[in-house]
């Protein structure tokens, strides 16, 4: 028992770590910072696509996100930063990860948003379009906004998958939270940087998830 | 060479394509294996502790709930390392292949438990009084008539959460898994090409896209019912 406190609540080391997995903290910041909105983009130019009514349009993109959500991220993201290489693009461990995830979160969040446009009547968009709403004035003032709320436990949801998806960037050594931990338990031999993380990430993550499962209560089906 | 050729060579070449398909092939083999157990535990651990909570014991429902939460709030990876790299030394050792298993089975279950637990509390009130009334007990109503309704519920979002999760045994790769990913990064390095790399994602494409095709299916059958 005395082994296993030593080996993964040591506070001494913890303590120590501690401006290491602060400065990888940051990193896991600034990447969430940038995959989160551009995945929301993404996932709405894919979910508009495949509520298209252009079969030319509709279906390509439906490939395309159903591809994305089949390949594993990790595959992807090492395919982008040691793959690529090969064919002569160099790519930095950062914008490996922007990419690979851009393309993963954009199927993810893509899925949500057409189940949001899906649910929302056809008539309110023959409503708004009869009081002479344009195409893009329906789509932005009468259809997303409620799409959006109906899917909004959903968003919440796959916005703390990203955010967890984030500790994959370890793999390609980009220094975020999980790749600084993991160094600073290499260097002292000692598990509780990790376990350092860890509590990082459940103080950041649990009042999100906790969140989801009230929604999840209220919006049973 | 000119770029077309040089693109096939980089990504399609098939000397290495065919000299590594043996492996891939063990990889594919792997995590196929292991997704299946992950699956199997998954929603058995976490039917069982939805239907535990449901008795309202609340001890046991508060840890339900703990352990839930925290594993749904931790990324998978970050618990793997702990177990991996952490309990060899305090005197632990598991296999690579256990310690993915257990792992995402735990997080499978989480998430189950999750679903399950909202597919029970959406059964109507008069399901339980009916069940109740004409004779059965508790457990009976529980197993007879609320669990096999909320089953149902159930399934489109389990089917979607236990896609992503076995999508999740390329993190084996990190510490050593012999999976699809891990047996590519290998030829990979051994062939100096990328070929490997390209075969690894058509091994997970011909895996899991008949999966998410089907998981679109339930979901759309499930839309419908509900108008």
């Amino acid at each position: 028992m005395d082994r296993l406190i030593e080996q993964f609540f040591n506070f001494e080391i913890m303590i120590a770590a501690w401006p290491t997995v602060l400065e990888g903290l940051g990193v896991t910041a600034l990447l969430c910072l940038v995959i989160v909105p551009m995945g929301l983009a993404g996932g709405l130019l894919a979910a508009l696509g495949s509520v298209a009514p252009a079969r030319g349009v509709r279906w390509p993109v439906i490939g395309f996100v159903d591809f994305f959500r089949a390949i594993p991220p990790l595959v992807l993201l090492i395919f982008i930063y040691s793959g690529l290489p090969f064919a002569g693009l160099q790519l930095s461990p950062f914008a490996a990860v922007v990419i690979a995830f851009f393309l993963n979160n954009s199927a993810y969040y893509g899925e949500i948003f057409r189940a949001g446009i899906l649910s929302v009547g056809q008539g309110q968009a023959e409503a708004a379009r009869s009081t002479g709403l344009g195409r893009a004035q329906t789509l932005i003032h009468v259809v997303l906004p409620q799409a959006v709320r109906n899917v909004l436990p959903d968003l919440v949801s796959n916005t703390v998958e990203v955010v967890k998806l984030t500790s994959l960037a370890s793999v390609v050594s980009l220094g975020e939270m999980l790749h600084a931990a993991n160094m600073a338990r290499s260097v002292t031999y000692n598990a509780s940087p990790l376990v350092l993380a860890a509590g990082i990430y459940l103080v950041i993550l649990w009042p999100l998830v906790r969140l989801v499962s009230r929604f999840g209560r209220g919006l049973a089906a | 060479m000119n770029q077309w050729d040089r693109f096939l060579d980089t990504f399609f070449n098939v000397p290495v394509l065919v000299q590594y398909t043996p492996a891939i092939l063990q990889g594919m083999w792997v995590t196929v294996v292991l997704s299946v157990l992950i699956v199997i535990f998954g929603v058995a651990f976490g039917g069982a502790l939805a239907m535990a909570r449901s008795y309202g014991i609340r001890p046991l429902s508060a840890l339900i709930v703990i352990y839930a939460d925290v594993f749904r709030a931790l990324p998978p990876l970050v618990v793997i390392m702990i177990v991996f790299f952490g309990l060899p030394n305090a005197g632990i050792v598991l296999s690579s292949f256990l310690v993915l298993f257990l792992v995402l089975g735990l997080v499978l279950a989480a998430f189950a438990e999750e679903i399950f637990w909202a597919g029970i509390t959406s059964i109507d009130r008069g399901q339980w009084e009916a069940a109740r009334s004409s004779g059965l007990g508790f457990s009976q109503a529980l197993v007879w008539v609320v669990v096999p309704q909320a089953a149902r519920l159930a399934i489109p979002p389990l089917t979607n959460r236990a896609i992503a999760i076995t999508k999740m045994t390329a993190l084996g790769t990190v510490i050593g898994v012999p999976d699809i990913l891990n047996q590519a990064t290998t030829a990979q390095s051994f062939s100096g090409n990328a070929s490997p790399l390209v075969l690894a994602a058509l091994a997970y494409v011909a895996l899991f896209l008949p999966l998410v095709i089907l998981a679109r299916w339930l979901e759309s059958r499930f839309a419908w019912r509900k108008v």
